[in-house]
């Protein structure tokens, strides 16, 4: 089940590199250095020390006490990524990959960014580690996370917007892939997912590893035992893989959130895994929302970060092997989350992180109240608060 | 032998070189892709690209991809695709290679897909988000259909690996000339093309044909190309940028000419 290292970047029959020739050697150059860096011990005391003097881990494993009361079932743990410098799961990823960079000599960084999370984590971890950083941002996305926007170039980053397709965050990815296509050798793209051609997804995957990780020893302080259950969101799946990865010989019953956006029955959403069939984009071969014929579809979500057709390979695997279970959330459930967390504990999540909330809430009242669930709050939700004003007034007047 | 292997030999035999000129399926629509071949025909293509549009193109620049997206908005679709290619089948023998992403294969089934092209009348195939690490299957059902699959390869490519690259190959092998994607706007190859080309030929030897395309936009660049040793010039975008920027009433005349002063470079004086 737990694949470690899989050599030819295969998940069963998914993952792959499904990539133009120009970046074949590019990518292979990435996985010789991951390899010989990735248990160096100076590249993983490096990794700690910002980790936890920059980015702030451990992050707490925190007993939602008042929400546990309101659901009337299992205790809910939140798994804090969102007090994590600048406010996401992200800078787990963009640490381990710009420290990798820099010892390729890569001095120029490009990103994609969905939400505007990874791009921020990725203008961040550029700043403290020295190195210059692009980020590539659909149009639609820089309208509804402007103040991300601002945080990146703040940073120093430069941001591209971009115009082609649904304007979002596969359209993103592909002009990012461009962008590397035309400067391979001197450029290292920092993806965010855990997507593309190997070895990103196992790469990412390791990098946010360490939620999983922290999740199983603090529970087992707490409890002395694996937690009952976790849940995650996923979009592209990094914080649910990092999440899941450690607890996967375990058994705990795992739950992968997808956004269901106005409902899975119609063509408003981006549950991939829920509803998607099998197919190639990004370099990998992996589940996809795409019509009959194999073009890809339009998505929807309310959260930015879920609004993407493919997913993560190895959550194909774990789909199609049974081990996780995914499931959607609508909008509309996930506002309802957003603000019953807010009230009852005082804590704003991302609207992707309010997915798994609501699902948590629905898991854990089916629950016995001696049983654990474990959600991971992949982010804070500052950069949401006007997206959701937006849609109460909007549904308010709905209602009338 | 096929019909681009055929070709390729006639070519030698009168000490020509190739034309791979690119039309795109339902740009600007069903009926002009059609009128479009007959002029590249007319204008002395050796060997017909056809473009299936995929609405994630990402080894193509700017000129494809809005191409593309018009094309699929319009309702493009691989039946629609079958009939364009059927019609110019019945007209002509010309070489046809089909353009496209390995998802719209592996979303029918490789061996549904390449089966029904064939019988349309495609000959080979180009995909360039297919690695022939990933292509064990798609190979063995070209080879199948007696098809021929045209890998690309890259100035970045090692001379180990175009070996594979070669051995996979059949038809031609497609060196991207450039670090980018399609359709770039330079006007001469910067010194690293043509050793790409002196370094790929000399590994390909004399029996399997070279073409080179990404941004070829001229004679003087083609020109430049073949000398260097190329069998084929490949161009795609250039063609596309003629007919945006071409009055309906005109283009058939304009693609005939510029395909023309394409051809006329392939033949030595």
């Amino acid at each position: 089940m737990k694949l470690g290292y899989p050599k030819d970047g295969k998940f069963g029959e998914f993952g792959g590199r499904f990539i133009p020739e120009t970046l074949v050697p590019a990518v292979e150059e990435l996985e010789e250095a991951y390899l010989r860096f990735k248990d160096d011990k100076e590249f993983k005391q490096e990794l700690d020390y910002y980790l936890r003097e920059y980015a702030g881990r451990p992050t707490p494993l925190y007993f939602a006490k008042n929400l546990t009361e309101s659901v009337g079932g299992a205790k809910i743990y939140l798994k804090r990524e969102d007090l994590l410098h600048g406010g996401a799961h992200k800078i787990n990823n963009t640490l381990g990959q710009g420290l990798l960079a820099k010892r390729m000599k890569k001095k120029r960084i490009i990103a994609e960014t969905g939400a505007g999370q990874h791009g921020v984590a990725t203008a961040m971890a550029c700043a403290a580690l020295g190195l210059q950083s692009e980020v590539y941002m659909g149009y639609k996305d820089t309208q509804r996370q402007s103040l991300n926007v601002f945080r990146m170039k703040l940073l120093g980053s430069k941001v591209h917007q971009v115009k082609e397709g649904t304007q979002t965050l596969k359209d993103a990815i592909n002009e990012a892939i461009r962008d590397w296509i035309t400067n391979v050798n001197a450029t290292y793209y920092l993806l965010g997912s855990a997507v593309g051609p190997h070895p990103y997804p196992v790469m990412v995957r390791d990098f946010q590893s360490v939620i999983g990780n922290e999740i199983l020893s603090q529970m087992k302080e707490l409890k002395n035992k694996s937690p009952d259950s976790v849940v995650a969101c996923v979009g592209g799946g990094s914080n649910a893989i990092g999440t899941f990865y450690p607890l996967v010989e375990g058994d705990t019953t795992m739950f992968g959130v997808e956004a269901g956006g106005e409902g899975i029955k119609t063509e408003r959403h981006s549950a991939t895994l829920s509803s998607g069939s099998k197919g190639i984009l990004h370099g990998m071969l992996t589940y996809l929302l795409q019509d009959k014929y194999g073009q890809i579809k339009d998505t929807h979500s309310i959260a930015a970060g879920l609004d993407y057709p493919g997913v993560g390979p190895e959550h194909s695997y774990f789909k199609d092997s049974k081990r996780v279970k995914y499931d959607t959330v609508s909008d509309g459930d996930a506002v309802h989350a957003f603000l019953e967390l807010s009230r009852h504990e005082g804590i704003i999540p991302a609207l992707e992180s309010s997915h798994a909330v609501a699902y948590a809430i629905k898991l854990a009242k089916k629950m016995s109240k001696s049983e654990t669930v474990v959600v991971t709050l992949s982010g804070r939700g500052d950069k949401d608060v006007e997206m959701v004003e937006k849609y109460m007034s909007e549904n308010v007047k709905n209602s009338r | 032998m096929s019909r681009i292997q055929d070709k390729f030999s006639e070519l030698k035999s009168r000490n020509e070189r190739a034309l791979i000129a690119y039309a795109m399926a339902g740009y600007p629509s069903d009926k002009g892709t059609v009128s479009i071949v007959r002029s590249l025909v007319k204008g002395g293509a050796d060997i017909i690209e056809i473009g299936l549009p995929f609405s994630d193109p990402l080894a193509d620049g700017p000129v494809i991809q809005s191409a593309s997206f018009r094309a699929l908005q319009k309702g493009m679709n691989p039946e629609r695709f079958l009939n364009i290619v059927k019609k110019i089948r019945s007209e002509t023998d010309i070489p046809l290679v089909l353009m496209t992403y390995a998802n719209l294969l592996y979303n029918r089934g490789y061996d549904k897909f390449i089966s029904t092209v064939k019988k349309a009348g495609i000959d080979g195939i180009i995909l360039p988000d297919m690695a022939i690490e990933e292509a064990d299957q798609y190979l063995d059902v070209i080879h199948k259909n007696n098809m021929d699959a045209i890998f690309l390869i890259s100035p970045n490519t090692s001379n180990e690996r175009i070996r594979r690259i070669a051995k996979a190959s059949s038809g031609f092998v497609y060196l991207v000339s450039v670090y980018g994607t399609t359709g770039g706007t330079q006007q001469k190859f910067q010194q690293y093309t043509h050793d790409a080309i002196k370094n790929a030929k000399k590994i390909l030897g004399e029996k399997m044909p070279l073409g080179v395309g990404f941004g070829v936009n001229n004679a003087d660049q083609a020109r430049s190309i073949l000398h260097t040793g190329a069998d084929a010039i490949i161009v795609a975008s250039a063609f596309l940028r003629l007919i945006d920027k071409t009055s309906k009433a005109k283009i058939q005349g304009k693609i005939v000419s510029f395909a023309k002063s394409l051809k006329k470079t392939t033949i030595s004086e």
